[in-house]
């Protein structure tokens, strides 16, 4: 484990922490973020820059902002004085009881012991001609469900012009 | 004469070779990478910082003279009577915005109150490690991703902008936050896909690559900025657009216009706090401004391969396009009124992204015929290729198809 893991995987856990456990919705939400940024540097040191890359401009620049007006636009940021009721042990236990049976599969699987292959050089170059030779039959499915969705928000946001 | 050119232009990479060799022969790897990283570091924080200092006085000047006014001329050199035309101002500023009292207001959020600032500030100082600046000068080459690493970065600026709106409990601050950030995502969609023309054509994300491909002589002279291809002179004009609404820029400077929302989302800053919002803003017009002179000015090369241009260093051209950009952004801010939101919304998605579409394909038409059709007619019907939809979907399409509606004067 090397010092800059530590340090992102740190930022990464104790930011997803806070984001859970912070009583104001938008301070969750920027924890969120934070923990968003952190998975992207775990990305980077694994080389996979396009990736990283993507991950920041994607959830740090858009998924975000969608979080923080959606919290603003639905519910009052204040936190309420009264106390959580809900104990958080059940949860810890499960969440405990769920990673140590993950851990305990992966470890005693073969794939720990693989020897991890040669990392092929991937480049962006690459990274296009696959998506739009072998994978562009999803690549298009995802653009009509965004192009649906898009349609829908539009068609939402226009009803109230057809009242008048 | 021409090795002391050469000489001249590698300057900086020779200073920073000498500097690196002066460390003693025992030192580990990793204190010797963390001393270069400082020193490509300290310029960025030198040069740029000191040319928002200079630039605050040159608009307050310049726009000073457009409105027929005279502009700050008093302060020089203190304690003599040299006042170098008002040029000591940004020191004085500086020097106020440092001693002035830091009021934060009681029910604001502190800890994000506080935070806001700077991470805004930290992103676009990112911005500036994948820029070129000269030959052989950029701070962090990425090979793969040097431009997804400018827009990722600058992406995470919205967020500093909600933060420092929010945490204010001051509607104006987030009113001029809302608009910030619905301003700079539907921006952000013809910034992108302006700069991707470019990458299509040149077939990469990084920046120097990008600058080598404009490398190629025409006419035995004449370097082939992507300025001069006409999916490259309207990309370059859209991307400019939206770069200005990027950086808050009049006319799309509707997050702080000082008559409707005071100051925008920085209305409860003070102080130093303030000071790091002006810079943050400033140092991210002027990157910006590098990645435009990157993608389509020919970053630092000369526009002409003759005697006297390529005389001077590659740094003095990047930084000399980078001057006359931000006077054409003082020049626009003296003469342009600023939009409604509704005209910057309609401009944005009716308009702007309309035209980077078309442009995209145009570019991909040039790259295609490169072989089939001799310029003198591939020009010209590119060029068409986009004029006719700028002329229809700017003045024709409304005008004629749909009746004028005034939506607020009726």
């Amino acid at each position: 484990m090397t010092l800059p893991f530590a340090i992102i995987a740190g930022l990464t856990v104790g930011s997803a922490v806070a984001a859970m456990s912070l009583r104001n919705m938008v301070h969750c939400a920027l924890s969120l973020v934070l923990t968003f940024a952190g998975l992207a540097g775990l990305y980077l040191q694994l080389n996979a820059e396009f990736v990283g890359l993507t991950q920041i401009l994607v959830y740090v620049g858009a998924v975000s902002i969608l979080i923080v007006f959606a919290i603003l636009l639905t519910r009052s940021t204040e936190p309420k004085d009264e106390p959580s009721t809900v104990t958080p042990w059940v949860g810890i236990s499960v969440a405990v009881g769920a990673f140590l049976t993950m851990a305990l599969a992966v470890l005693a699987s073969p794939v720990g012991k693989r020897i991890a292959a040669p990392a092929p050089e991937v480049s962006v170059k690459t990274l296009g001609q696959k998506l739009m030779t072998d994978y562009v039959l999803p690549l298009e499915v995802m653009a009509l469900l965004l192009t649906a969705a898009m349609l829908g928000a539009v068609i939402i946001a226009m009803r109230e012009k057809e009242g008048k | 004469m021409a090795e002391l050119f050469a000489k001249l232009d590698a300057l900086p990479v020779t200073l920073k070779h000498l500097l690196l060799g002066l460390l003693p022969g025992a030192t580990p790897e990793w204190l010797v990478a963390v001393v270069s990283a400082v020193l490509s570091i300290t310029p960025i924080l030198a040069v740029f910082p000191l040319m928002f200092a200079l630039t605050t006085v040159i608009e307050r000047k310049g726009l000073g003279r457009i409105q027929n006014r005279i502009g700050p001329n008093r302060v020089g050199i203190p304690l003599t009577d040299i006042r170098l035309f008002g040029f000591g101002q940004f020191i004085a500023d500086g020097i106020k915005s440092l001693i002035k009292e830091d009021v934060v207001p009681r029910a604001a959020d502190k800890v994000v109150h506080f935070l806001a600032p700077i991470a805004l500030l930290i992103p676009v100082l990112l911005t500036y490690s994948v820029l070129p600046f000269g030959k052989n000068m950029v701070p962090l080459d990425l090979p793969q991703t040097g431009l997804l690493f400018f827009f990722a970065v600058g992406a995470s600026t919205e967020l500093s902008v909600f933060m420092a709106g929010w945490s204010s409990r001051n509607k104006y601050s987030l009113l001029g936050a809302m608009r910030a950030i619905a301003q700079m995502v539907s921006y952000e969609i013809p910034l992108i896909l302006s700069a991707l023309t470019v990458v299509m054509i040149a077939g990469t994300l990084s920046l120097p690559g990008i600058v080598e491909s404009q490398t190629e002589l025409k006419f035995g002279f004449l370097y082939t900025w992507h300025l001069f291809t006409p999916w490259g002179l309207v990309g370059f004009f859209l991307f400019l657009t939206a770069a200005a609404a990027e950086a808050n820029r009049t006319p799309f400077d509707l997050p702080e216009a000082e008559s409707e929302i005071i100051a925008g989302y920085f209305t409860e800053y003070s102080g130093f706090k303030f000071a790091i919002f002006f810079l943050a803003e400033y140092l991210g017009l002027f990157a910006m401004c590098g990645l435009g002179i990157t993608l389509f000015l020919g970053g630092w090369l000369p526009p002409v391969k003759l005697a006297p241009f390529t005389w001077v260093p590659s740094w003095c051209w990047f930084l000399g396009k980078l001057s006359a950009l931000i006077v054409l952004f003082i020049w626009l801010r003296g003469t342009l009124p600023r939009l409604r939101t509704d005209q910057l919304m309609g401009f944005a998605w009716k308009f702007l992204l309309p035209m980077t579409l078309i442009n995209l394909v145009v570019a991909a038409l040039w790259h295609l015929s490169a072989n089939s059709i001799p310029l003198v007619a591939r020009w010209p019907l590119c060029f068409a290729m986009l004029a006719i939809p700028y002329w229809l979907l700017g003045r024709g399409f409304e005008a004629k198809f749909t009746k004028r509606e005034y939506r607020f004067a009726n």
